[in-house]
């Protein structure tokens, strides 16, 4: 079986009408999975096991009526902690790595009785745009297994890409969600900063880090975003803004009329392929039609956000990355014979070569000699883009733009240059930088390879940006278009 | 040639609350290694800080003791360091916005007074422990890491050992009398740098300092900056120059060696901290705090003297710690005399605190039962020899008039009942009547002595004497 054009409703009523068994649906996951893993490897781990048990259980205790998320098998980026699951983070730093407690992100899904149905594979601690820093192998795209999934939630973006799962989780601190998503042809969102919990994500960039989900189409995607948000108070950075329910506030075609839409021109630069420049030109026209308006706006200091974005997550990552150093947990080096063997020899043979690139990128950034002028500059960069969009959105209610400049690229193609692989994301990174909500939704095909649209709202505005993505979902049929993979479907 | 010193002190005090200042785990000492700790305190992944608003509270009441001014808007930093005591390697600290600055205290030596100002308070976490065993491995105890710590940085305005040393001991007072710390050096609640640095007479700019790191006791404070002048002129002296370095206290032989020189120091990397949000603090808050401010050492001296008719030096033994005189006030308070108070705790209770050495929350001493004591002694019901015995009851707790009773240390004050026992005496001592009405005045002791010793020593010597000589005359 597969999730394509499914959503959660009507795979719940599925399970209430006893259709099908929570048990019966996670083994067909389960199997599904394991026909695409040789292709794929989107898992580093099927909870196979885990899965089943949870799944009976809900079979016993039975399923209400409102409770849309029992039963349904959902997929988790490997660097989202799971109690008693390997959390690996893609690294052999934490390859054995079994964690004492959940991320809330998970401990609010367990609360829905979801099941987990596995782990998904991602660029080492999250740091790379196509899942190929993954200290395990990399993973394929659906679309085209030569291609790159994007990163660094890839594992997510294939496995739903694939629809293996209705909706995985990924994590996103410079489009590590929206990138998958648009790379595979799905749904991928980011809410505004401080919307989700980091209790229990792997830290990379902290001021940066959201979490986010990949989705077969915009509503799911919108609820689900909803179950994960809301004040924590293991994490001092959450906000205590009220939740509103996403996937109730969508509406029909009519909620784009009068909608303000500013598409960016530094956008929509010659960097752009000629088929993602022509997608997103039909989107405007499409929400013209349905009655928005959409405007060039400027966001001038756009082309600054990759080397602006790569010295303060970098800074952040450097320091956060600092507690692997053997003592405690994680990876030791064998054969250390002193307090500096423990942490040379643990970390340099812990980490792979991107983590310690940007682990080395940072630390310089932030040293001495070079704070000033690279980390405070960085910083003070950082607050003029953010009052870009400030700007912006003091005549508008949303931005479009295209997710990347185009569809995904070979595996192997960028792997030797760094900053190549780093220009990937120079669409993803500025709603990071701001902390604003931002999502990817299909937008068109090129190569027979998907891209994405991207939307990006005012800070807490998820709902205006869902609602717009849904409209955009209800009036095009690229979401109705999925990959042929080998194997049995 | 003559030198000037110049001096500037770094001190740390750990803070008493009830959990850490990023994690809910327990401060506690003297716990199983590792028992105080949770997710947060091993820097598990995934784990965020929680900040203790305690602690900024603590932070804020020590800036307003030490008559600072509080920072209405900070943040805090990361500084970045590696050693395993240090489980996150980034000790969360303030850099850029210490919550407060531009304080002083007034500190008096040889009665010259001098006011020391306070360059900056800023509040942080302490780091575990380690320990090396002889079987080759080293332990990492994490109890103590993330217990919170307020640093409390002098201005360079001490110039001789003595005016250091009053200055930790007037900083230690003040922050003893508002709650927030034990302050005890020898158990590391209050822990000190010191800066120095010694120019020739007349020189304008200071000279390279010595940082001597880790001194935890005053005596120590007092030793190491004694030998580093002396160590600065020498070099001085013979035309060398003092290398700008960390270093350490020997206590074996009294001298300071070299730590680290500052060319070589760790790059720690600070940052604004990501996980803890900026902070606003509102005078409100501030007023709120400052109300709860208990009254200072020098505020209650003042009361001790022009109120309760205390003497200076008195005054000044009771505000030691604010325990001692919490109790004074306490006492009083249950009616007991002022002077007389203050005279047994100077006396009897400090005596039994020094030779236990215990303080004094570690006794069941209670004030209303040395009030009560101090009473049963105004009345006559006890004398002071007997008050002696009761205090050994009041020690463990008793309540004074019932232990007295229960021992027999009442002592006899009713006319009606010592009267026939000073006649038997009489009646019995026609010779000493004789030789009291010859003029020998010594026949009054020995009849004295009588009378006590039918009584067992429990007669009230001045009821006793005045009834006896009423009888002498009348004979």
């Amino acid at each position: 079986m597969n999730f394509f054009d499914k959503d959660l409703q009507q795979v719940h009523e599925d399970l209430v009408n006893k259709k099908v068994s929570a048990k019966e649906i996670t083994q067909a996951v389960i199997d599904n999975i394991k026909n695409h893993e040789e292709q794929l490897h989107a898992f580093l781990r099927v909870n196979e096991a885990e899965a089943l048990a949870a799944a009976e259980k809900v079979d016993e205790e039975g399923i209400k009526d409102d409770q849309l998320l029992a039963g349904i098998p959902l997929a988790v980026k490997d660097n989202i902690l799971t109690d008693g699951i390997t959390t690996t983070a893609a690294s052999k730093m934490l390859e054995h790595f079994k964690p004492v407690y959940d991320a809330t992100v998970i401990s609010k899904l367990k609360e829905q009785r979801f099941i987990n149905v596995g782990k998904t594979n991602l660029d080492e601690f999250a740091m790379g745009s196509s899942t190929e820093n993954s200290a395990f192998g990399p993973t394929h795209n659906p679309w085209n297994t030569d291609y790159v999934p994007g990163g660094s939630s890839g594992g997510s973006g294939a496995a739903v890409g694939a629809g293996e799962v209705l909706g995985a989780l990924g994590t996103d601190t410079g489009g590590s969600v929206r990138m998958p998503g648009s790379l595979n042809g799905v749904v991928g969102s980011k809410p505004t900063y401080g919307r989700v919990s980091r209790y229990g994500i792997v830290a990379f960039g902290s001021s940066f880090d959201q979490v986010g989900w990949l989705t077969q189409n915009v509503k799911d995607n919108a609820y689900l975003t909803s179950v994960i948000s809301g004040h924590d108070e293991h994490d001092m950075t959450s906000s205590d803004r009220e939740v509103p329910d996403f996937a109730a506030g969508l509406n029909d075609s009519t909620s784009v009329k009068g909608l303000r839409i500013g598409l960016p021109k530094e956008y929509m630069t010659d960097a752009i392929s000629p088929a993602v420049r022509k997608g997103i030109e039909d989107a405007a026209k499409l929400y013209e039609s349905l009655g928005a308006t959409v405007d060039e706006v400027s966001l001038p200091h756009t082309e600054d956000g990759i080397p602006v974005y790569y010295i303060l997550a970098t800074a952040e990552a450097s320091s956060n990355l600092g507690r692997y150093d053997g003592i405690r947990y994680g990876f030791r080096a064998a054969d250390a014979k002193n307090i500096d063997d423990v942490y040379v020899k643990s970390r340099s043979e812990g980490f792979g070569p991107e983590v310690k690139r940007r682990i080395m990128l940072g630390t310089f950034a932030l040293s001495a000699g070079s704070y000033d002028a690279y980390f405070m500059q960085a910083a003070k960069v950082r607050r003029m883009m953010a009052n870009d969009f400030v700007d912006v959105f003091q005549n508008y209610d949303l931005i479009m733009a295209p997710m990347g400049t185009d569809v995904a690229f070979k595996l192997g193609s960028e792997t030797q240059d760094p900053t190549q692989m780093y220009m990937n994301d120079i669409l993803s990174v500025p709603a990071n930088m701001a902390g604003l909500p931002s999502m990817s939704v299909p937008a068109g095909f090129s190569k027979g390879l998907p891209f994405g649209m991207q939307l990006i709202g005012k800070p807490f505005d998820e709902q205006t940006m869902f609602n717009a993505g849904y409209v955009f979902e209800q009036n095009t049929d690229y979401h109705k278009q999925h990959p042929q993979l080998g194997g049995q479907n | 040639m003559n030198f000037e010193t110049t001096i500037g002190l770094e001190v740390h005090v750990e803070l008493k609350t009830n959990t850490k200042i990023y994690s809910p785990s327990a401060v506690e000492y003297g716990d199983e290694p590792n028992s105080n700790t949770n997710v947060i305190d091993w820097a598990y992944p995934g784990t965020l800080p929680i900040l203790n608003k305690g602690v900024v509270r603590d932070g804020i009441m020590a800036t307003l003791a030490l008559h600072g001014q509080v920072r209405k808007h900070m943040h805090f930093d990361r500084k970045n360091y590696f050693y395993p005591d240090n489980p996150k390697s980034y000790q969360i600290t303030q850099k850029d916005t210490p919550i407060g600055h531009d304080g002083w205290i007034e500190i008096e030596v040889d009665g010259k007074k001098k006011k020391v100002g306070i360059e900056e308070l800023h509040i942080e976490e302490d780091a575990g422990k380690n320990t090396h065993s002889p079987n080759g491995f080293s332990y990492v105890d994490l109890n103590r890491q993330g217990t919170p710590l307020i640093e409390i940085v002098s201005k360079p305005e001490m110039s001789s050992p003595e005016e250091a040393v009053a200055y930790l001991e007037a900083l230690r007072q003040r922050i003893q009398f508002t709650g927030i710390s034990d302050v005890k050096m020898e158990e590391g609640s209050m822990r000190c740098d010191v800066n120095i640095s010694v120019r020739p007479y007349g020189f304008d700019q200071l000279g390279i300092r010595s940082e001597i790191k880790n001194l935890n006791s005053f005596n120590f404070v007092k030793r190491t900056l004694e030998y580093e002048i002396k160590r600065h002129q020498q070099v001085l002296m013979s035309g060398g120059q003092i290398a700008q370095e960390t270093r350490r206290f020997v206590e074996a032989t009294g001298e300071t060696a070299s730590m680290r020189s500052k060319e070589g120091a760790d790059d720690y990397r600070y940052f604004p901290e990501p996980d803890i949000p900026p902070m606003d603090v509102s005078q409100d808050w501030i007023d709120e705090i400052n109300g709860q401010m208990p009254e200072m050492p020098g505020e209650r001296r003042k009361h001790y003297v022009d109120d309760l008719g205390l003497t200076d030096y008195d005054a000044k033994v009771l505000t030691q710690t604010k325990e001692m005189s919490d109790f004074f006030e306490e006492t009083v308070k249950d009616g007991a005399d002022a002077k007389r108070v203050a005279n047994y705790l100077m006396n009897d209770v400090n005596s039994y605190l020094n030779d236990n050495h215990v303080d004094l929350p570690d006794t069941k001493l209670t004030p209303a039962n040395l009030a009560g004591m101090l009473k049963l002694i105004e009345d006559g019901t006890i004398s002071t020899k007997m008050a002696k015995k009761v205090f050994v009851g009041i020690l463990d707790g008793q309540e004074p008039a019932a232990y007295a009773k229960e021992k027999g240390l009442i002592q006899l004050s009713d006319p009606a009942q010592i009267q026939p026992i000073v006649d038997d005496v009489l009646d019995n001592n026609q010779q000493s009547i004789e030789d009291f009405k010859n003029g020998k005045k010594r026949a009054v002791g020995f009849l004295m002595g009588q009378v006590m010793k039918a009584t067992h020593g429990k007669a009230n010597p001045g009821v006793a004497n005045k009834l006896l000589m009423k009888s002498l005359n009348a004979r």
